[in-house]
């Protein structure tokens, strides 16, 4: 397995691969899903599928922010952009992302003011150094993110900067793991929980999978021996016909999360009624919206936005994907008209998107094989 | 995007202590500290950065093993750019002093989101 000798104790590695073997034994076939695009990422360059006993599955879940935002909601960010003045900021894997005109470099390609933003305290300062054009922050992420855009919009408040406003696309990831659950196509036994998403929200908003749904669920680091102990603590519980929330990734996650980010969050945010998600469909009270006291620095309202639903295209099954239905190599599109050169879709263009993630991993191994059947 | 970046606290500013100098992998920036208010690091302290912001405080041992995790995933690279580009570092401007109006104390409702 690759990388073992980076990490410290490749023993313990072994040993707990063949802790796996042992529990998982050849009878049962384990269905877990990890929900995060980072571990989806971590799994495929550390190769833990290859080390895994084949009678456990691992699911991709739906927690890329870039993956799942619908592409009208790029256009209406880019619509926005497109008044003079305006300068368009978001972070670097944003930018190559499709909309019906293309992506916002593009956009930058053909005039538009479109500027890479690490933060969005610097999307703020971008507003300071500007301040006869207005700064439109396009936000995206899930509650790993929210708490620093929360923030940014208070110290505009209380610095009384109204040449910035923030285009908001935050997504909790709580009901997107309900939807998946209420999913008819879907059958799941266990999950791998969010690593950095758990840092803000803690461990106690998982408690109803275990509670209400009777599956288990481990929140874990990013490490190879992370989550491969997830792995067995999941297994262990599913042995005991037990179902609770347990914390793998304790030396960075507070089970209680980080009240002075949820606070942030409450003092800006509301949440919308329903929010669209690639894939997934309408989600009820799934995303964040500026609230009242913020409606200043909201762009949806400062700016009239199209608002017009975009479908993808036919043949791109980005939902289906999105949704763990199908593998990314079973999409037609896949390796062929959508590749990461060429995304079609959005799972394609970020790196913690599965098509990305195997696309990357799993060719090169193909083509390594092929390679070395040619030389023999 | 979704992993965190590890950094060193070099120096806390600011009049309530809301941004801190870091230096990651020896490169240094102005990060935020407004999301560890309840838990403020010192100098010498070492935290998770996420788009500019601390999230929270980490050993150092847990944080050199996160500059292997995300060297192992193929990101650090991507990590380093961010942090270089904090403070908008890549833009063209001149060296102006910014005269960053220190905010009021801001008001916070003790309310969590639901």
């Amino acid at each position: 397995m690759k990388f073992v000798d980076e990490f410290r104790q490749p023993e313990l590695i072994s040993r707990t691969a063949e802790e796996i073997r042992r529990l998982a034994g050849s009878q049962r076939h384990y269905r877990l899903m990890e929900v995060c695009g980072g571990h989806t990422h971590a799994i495929y360059r550390f190769g833990l599928k290859d080390i895994l006993p084949e009678n456990i599955e691992l699911i991709h879940g739906p927690g890329c922010p870039v993956c799942v935002l619908p592409m009208g909601r790029i256009d209406d960010g880019l619509s926005i952009a497109q008044q003079p003045d305006v300068i368009f900021a978001a972070f670097g894997d944003m930018m190559r992302v499709p909309g019906t005109q293309g992506s916002p470099l593009e956009h930058k390609a053909r005039g538009m003011d479109v500027r890479i933003v690490y933060s969005p305290s610097d999307a703020l300062k971008l507003a300071r150094l500007n301040p006869e054009k207005h700064v439109m922050f396009f936000a995206i992420g899930f509650e790993t993110t929210a708490p620093s855009t929360a923030l940014t919009l208070m110290r505009a408040k209380a610095e009384g900067i109204h040449n910035f406003s923030v285009f908001c696309n935050h997504v909790t990831i709580i009901p997107a793991i309900r939807a998946i659950l209420d999913s008819p196509d879907m059958r799941l036994d266990a999950f791998i929980g969010p690593g950095h998403v758990s840092t803000v929200i803690g461990c106690r908003p998982y408690e109803w999978i275990a509670k209400d749904q009777d599956k288990p669920i481990v929140v874990s680091g990013f490490e190879p021996l992370d989550m491969l102990q997830s792995i067995v603590m999941l297994l262990r519980q599913l042995k005991a016909r037990e179902a609770k929330v347990e914390n793998q990734y304790k030396r960075v996650v507070p089970w209680e999360g980080n009240r002075a980010a949820l606070r942030a969050m409450a003092e800006v945010f509301q949440l919308r009624p329903y929010f669209e998600w690639r894939g997934l469909g309408f989600i009820s009270q799934s995303a964040l919206r500026l609230n009242d006291k913020y409606a200043a620095w909201d762009a949806e309202q400062r700016f009239a936005v199209p608002g017009i639903r975009v479908t993808d295209p036919k043949a791109a099954q980005c939902g289906e994907v999105l949704k763990g239905v199908l593998k990314p190599h079973q999409c037609k599109l896949f390796g062929r008209e959508c590749t990461p050169e060429h995304p079609i879709g959005a799972l394609m263009v970020s790196s913690e998107g599965s098509c990305a993630a195997y696309h990357n991993y799993e060719h090169r191994k193909a083509a390594m094989a092929s390679s070395l059947t040619s030389i023999a | 995007m979704c992993l965190a970046i590890p950094g060193k606290i070099v120096e806390i500013s600011g009049d309530n202590s809301e941004s801190a100098l870091v230096d990651v992998a020896g490169v240094r920036r102005k990060i935020d500290l407004g999301l560890l208010q309840d838990d403020k690091p010192v100098p010498g302290d070492w935290v998770l950065i996420h788009v500019g912001f601390a999230m929270s405080k980490i050993s150092e041992r847990d944080a050199l093993d996160q500059m292997n995790t995300l060297r192992a995933l193929g990101e650090i690279d991507g990590a380093m750019q961010e942090v270089q580009g904090y403070g908008l570092e890549e833009i063209d401007i001149d060296d102006v002093e910014m005269d960053d109006a220190e905010p009021d104390d801001v008001e916070v409702n003790d309310a969590e989101v639901n």
